[in-house]
C-alpha cells in the first residue's frame, strides 16, 4: 500500500534547483498512435482490419497476417503482471536519478505483452488494468494500475510522474471574475492544492462571488489584467518561482463575425485579451515553470488553457471570437513543445458554450460551469492532455473526425 | 535419433582461432580492432591479405562502415562478403554461411571477424539505438540494454522453475574460476558464492555478477577448405553440425526458451553425435539465466531441470560438466559483436588443443552456441554448432 505523500517543507532557498531531464523521446511515427491516445486518455492498441489480431508495439504490419490494415482502436484494458524487476541502476539520467524504479512485463487478456510501468501496488501474478499515458518526455508509456483502486492510489511515486495532480501544488488562476474562475479555484483547492492564486484585474471594482472567494482558506487574490504586459510581469516578479500549476481562466467572449461588425475594434479587444494576454502570461510564466519541471513534489507540472471548441472550427455566429480561439489553441500547441523539456504538460480544455452571461441568446446544451472545473481537475488527475467537456465539445470532436467539411458547412448554415 | 536430410559440411574446417585481448575502454576505432584480427588471422595461417576472397563481418561500433566499406579500409579484394547484424548470434550465422560458400566453391579462404571498440559513451549509445521496437517501448521505460529485459525473463524463470539465486551464481562463480586460467579475461580476482550473492543489484533479480562488462575486443576465426588448410600446414577443426533460429515461440508470453528448443534434435541428428558425447559446451552467456535455459533447449536435461542440472554438475574446466572454458563473457568480457565469437573461438581451440591454460583433457567434440538481439521483451536469435577436432 502506497504512504500518503507528505506536504512539502517550504523550499531552501540555498539549494540549487534540479534541471529536468526527459525520458527517450524518439518514436517511430507509427508509435504515436500511442501517443494519441495517451492525450485523450484512452488506451488503443493496434488491431489487424484483416484478422483481429491485437499488436504490440506498434508496427506496419499485422504480425499474424502481414496486412497493413492495423488501425489504433480501443483495446480491453485487462492483463496479467507476468514478472516485474525493480531497475537500481538504469543507463539514463532521467531514471537513474530516480531510481530505485519498478517495471514489468504485463500479458494482455487481448494477446500482445507490454512492457510497463508500474504502480507500486500491482502484484505479480496478479491481474492489472493498463493505461497509456504521456511521460515527462511528452510521449506515450504504458502504465499498469491495480485492479481495484487502493489508498492513496494517486500518492504513488511513479504514478505522480506521469500526471499534473493539484494535491500540495500552487496554482494560479488568471481570472477569479469569472464564475469559470471561482469554479476553479474551489475544485483545486478541493483537490488539495496547497495555494491558489487568483488574478483580479481592477480589485478596486467589486465582482459577483467576490466575498466567497475571500472567505476561502489557501486562496490569494493578486492583481493581474493579462492584456497588460506589465501587470503579468509584475505578478511573475512576485510570485512566478512558485506556480506549480497555472490555469488560464480568461474570457472575452463577444458574439458576432465580420460583415456586420463596423471597424476593428472589437477584433482587436478579442485578440488582446485572449491572444496576446496568452502571449505575455506565456513569457512570463513560462521560462520559471520550464526550469522547475523536476523540483520535488510540488514541481511545475501544468498549464492549463480552456478553449472554445471554436477554436477547432469556425462559427460564425461567434466568428471572430472562434478565430482568437484558434490563434490561442495554435500558440498552445508551441507552448507545448517550448515546455516539454521542462516536462509541464499543456492541457487544453475544449468547451461548448458554456451557461454564462456572454452565451445568453445560445440554446441549450451549455456547459456548466462547474464541469469545466470538474475537467481540469480530473484531467491534472489523469495526465491527459486534451479534454472535451460537454455534449457540444464532443458533438464537434466527433464530427470534425468524421468529415471536417460537412462541420464548415453546417456550422456557417 | 532423427536423421537429417541437411548436407554435411564434408570438407570444410575452421582454423586460426584468434583473440585480440580485450580491454575496458579503448580510444581507438572498432576499424583499429577488426585490423588487428584481421592481421592475426594472416599472420596465424602464413598467407597474405590478398588470398583472403570471402569476407564476413559484425560490429556495433564501426559507425558508417559495413563489411563493404571495410574491404577498402584493409585492402581486401573479396568475391564473396556478408555483415552479420545478429549480436550473439553473429558468430555461429558467419560460421553457417562461410561454411557454404567454400563448400560450394563461391570463396577459398574467409576471414569470420568480429570487432568493436568502447568508447566511454559507446554502450549507451548502441542501447539508444538498438531497434525500432526498443526505441519505442523499452528504452523510455528505463530499461536499455539488456538488464532489465533479461531481469523479468530471470524472475519469471525462477517463478516457474523454481530456480535460485545460488543456482545463477554457481554458473558464474564456476565461469570466474576458469577465467583466472585464462591471461585475457577482464576479470582477474576470484569470485566466491558469497560475493556473488551478496553484489549490489541491478535490475531484480540481477545483481552485478549477473551481467557481463562491455567491453573492447576482437575475435576471429578462418574457414576454409579441408585442402587448403592441409596445403598450409594448419591444424583444423571439422564442422559436424549447426543449426539457427530467429523469432522462435513468438506465443510465448514470456521468454522460457530459445530457438534452439525448435532445432535440437537436427543438431544432433546432423553431428551424429548425442550431447554425453560432448566433451565441453561454451553457451552464450550474456546472464547465467541464459545458459542455465540453454543447458534444457540444448538436450542436456528437459525444461525446467535446469536448476537441478547446474546443481548436480562441477562446470569448470576440470569437472563435470566443462562450460565456458574461457570465462564466457560474465568474466573475459563483452566485447560487442565478439561476445558472439568469444564461445566459438574458445571450441575451436579446444578442440584443437590449442586451449593452453584452459584446456579440456582430451577434448575432441564441443558445442558453442549463440543468442542475442533482444529486440523487445526477449532475445530474438538463436544459434548452434557442433565442433570436432582432427583427432575426433
Amino acid at each position: 500500500m502506497i504512504e500518503p505523500i507528505a506536504k512539502p517543507r517550504r523550499k531552501n532557498p540555498l539549494q540549487r534547483t534540479r534541471l529536468p531531464t526527459s525520458p527517450a523521446r524518439a518514436r517511430s511515427r507509427a508509435s504515436h498512435g500511442f501517443t494519441r491516445a495517451a492525450a485523450e486518455g484512452r488506451f488503443m492498441l493496434q488491431r489487424c482490419g484483416a484478422c483481429g489480431t491485437f499488436c504490440y508495439p506498434a508496427r506496419d504490419a499485422c504480425l499474424a497476417c502481414l496486412s497493413a490494415e492495423l488501425a489504433f482502436t480501443d483495446a480491453p484494458r485487462r492483463g496479467t503482471l507476468l514478472s516485474e524487476t525493480t531497475l537500481h541502476v538504469p543507463a539514463d539520467v532521467h531514471f537513474r536519478e530516480r531510481a530505485p524504479w519498478r517495471i514489468g512485463l504485463v500479458a494482455m487478456e487481448c494477446g500482445p505483452t507490454l512492457v510497463t510501468h508500474l504502480h507500486a501496488d500491482c502484484e505479480e501474478g496478479g491481474p492489472v488494468v493498463m493505461s497509456f499515458q504521456l511521460d515527462k518526455s511528452g510521449q506515450a508509456v504504458a502504465f499498469a494500475h491495480p485492479e481495484r483502486e487502493p489508498p492513496n492510489m494517486t500518492d504513488d511515486r511513479q504514478w505522480r510522474e506521469m500526471t499534473a495532480d493539484p494535491k500540495f501544488r500552487r496554482v494560479l488562476v488568471t481570472n477569479g471574475r469569472s464564475i469559470v474562475g471561482q469554479e476553479v479555484v474551489a475544485a483545486l483547492k478541493t483537490a488539495g492544492a496547497s495555494i491558489v492564486f487568483v488574478g483580479v484585474a481592477e480589485p478596486w471594482k467589486p465582482f459577483r462571488g467576490e466575498d466567497a472567494l475571500r472567505a476561502m482558506a489557501g486562496v490569494e487574490i493578486v492583481p493581474l489584467d493579462i492584456g497588460d504586459e506589465k501587470s503579468v510581469a509584475d505578478l511573475a516578479a512576485d510570485i512566478g518561482g512558485k506556480v506549480d500549476i497555472l490555469v488560464n481562466t480568461t474570457e472575452h467572449v463577444r458574439a458576432g463575425g465580420l460583415l456586420d461588425r463596423q471597424g476593428t475594434s472589437v477584433v482587436r479587444d478579442e485578440i488582446d485579451q485572449s491572444y496576446l494576454g496568452f502571449v505575455h502570461l506565456a513569457q512570463a510564466f513560462g521560462p520559471a515553470m520550464r526550469m522547475r519541471g523536476s523540483d520535488g513534489v510540488n514541481s511545475a507540472a501544468a498549464w492549463v488553457n480552456i478553449l472554445s471548441v471554436y477554436a477547432l472550427a469556425n462559427w460564425p455566429v461567434f466568428g471572430a471570437y472562434s478565430a482568437s480561439q484558434a490563434a490561442c489553441l495554435s500558440l498552445s500547441h508551441c507552448l507545448r513543445a517550448e515546455l516539454r523539456p521542462g516536462g509541464v504538460k499543456v492541457v487544453n480544455v475544449f468547451t461548448g458554450p458554456l451557461d454564462i452571461e456572454w452565451f445568453q441568446t445560445v440554446p441549450p446544451p451549455k456547459v456548466a460551469p462547474r464541469a469545466v472545473a470538474n475537467a481540469i481537475v480530473s484531467a491534472l488527475r489523469r495526465g491527459v492532455e486534451d479534454v472535451f467537456v460537454g455534449d457540444v465539445a464532443e458533438d464537434i470532436r466527433q464530427r470534425l473526425a468524421a468529415n471536417p467539411k460537412a462541420v464548415e458547412r453546417e456550422l456557417g448554415a | 535419433m532423427q536423421s537429417s536430410i541437411r548436407t554435411p559440411y564434408d570438407r570444410v574446417v575452421m582454423a586460426v582461432p584468434v583473440t585480440i585481448p580485450y580491454v575496458r575502454y579503448s580510444i581507438e576505432s572498432a576499424q583499429w580492432w577488426i585490423g588487428h584480427a584481421l592481421k592475426a588471422l594472416v599472420d596465424g595461417a602464413g598467407i597474405t591479405p590478398r588470398d583472403i576472397d570471402g569476407f564476413c563481418v559484425s560490429s556495433f561500433t564501426a559507425g558508417l562502415d559495413s563489411g563493404i566499406g571495410l574491404t577498402q579500409h584493409f585492402g581486401l579484394c573479396v568475391r564473396w562478403i556478408d555483415t552479420i547484424p545478429l549480436g550473439g548470434a553473429s558468430a555461429i550465422a558467419a560460421l553457417r554461411r562461410a561454411a557454404r560458400a567454400v563448400q560450394a566453391g563461391d570463396a577459398r579462404i574467409v576471414a569470420c571477424v568480429a570487432g568493436d571498440t568502447n568508447h566511454v559513451d559507446s554502450f549507451r549509445y548502441t542501447l539508444e539505438n538498438f531497434s525500432r521496437f526498443n526505441q519505442d517501448a523499452v528504452y523510455p521505460y528505463g530499461a536499455g540494454g539488456a538488464n532489465a529485459s533479461f531481469a523479468l525473463i530471470a524472475r519469471n524463470y525462477m517463478r516457474t522453475f523454481g530456480a535460485k539465486r545460488e543456482d545463477f551464481g554457481k554458473i558464474a562463480v564456476a565461469q570466474r574460476s576458469n577465467a583466472l586460467r585464462n591471461p585475457n579475461a577482464l576479470m582477474k580476482a576470484p569470485l566466491s558464492i558469497e560475493q556473488y550473492m551478496s553484489a549490489r543489484p541491478i535490475a531484480d533479480p540481477i545483481h552485478l555478477f549477473d551481467c557481463v562488462m562491455p567491453c573492447a575486443g576482437a575475435e576471429a576465426f578462418l574457414v576454409m577448405g579441408e585442402d587448403v588448410a592441409a596445403s598450409l600446414n594448419l591444424p583444423a577443426a571439422r564442422i559436424l553440425a549447426t543449426i539457427e533460429r530467429h523469432n522462435a515461440f513468438g506465443d510465448d508470453p514470456v521468454q522460457v526458451r530459445g530457438g534452439w528448443a525448435m532445432d535440437v534434435d537436427e543438431l544432433y541428428a546432423m553431428a551424429g553425435v548425442k550431447p554425453d558425447d560432448l566433451d565441453f559446451v561454451e553457451t552464450y552467456d550474456d546472464y547465467p539465466v541464459i545458459s542455465m535455459m540453454q543447458f534444457e533447449d540444448l538436450g542436456f536435461c528437459r525444461k525446467g531441470e535446469g536448476p537441478d542440472f547446474v546443481r548436480q554438475h562441477d562446470l569448470t574446466i576440470d569437472g563435470s560438466f566443462p562450460h565456458n572454458t574461457s570465462g564466457g563473457q560474465l568474466s573475459v568480457g563483452q566485447a560487442g559483436a565478439g561476445g558472439a565469437y568469444l564461445g566459438v573461438v574458445e571450441a575451436l581451440r579446444q578442440v584443437l588443443g590449442q586451449a593452453g591454460p584452459t584446456q579440456v583433457r582430451d577434448a575432441r567434440v564441443g558445442l558453442a552456441s549463440g543468442f542475442g538481439m533482444i529486440n523487445y521483451d526477449r532475445g530474438l536469435a538463436s544459434g548452434a554448432a557442433i565442433l570436432a577436432g582432427p583427432d575426433a
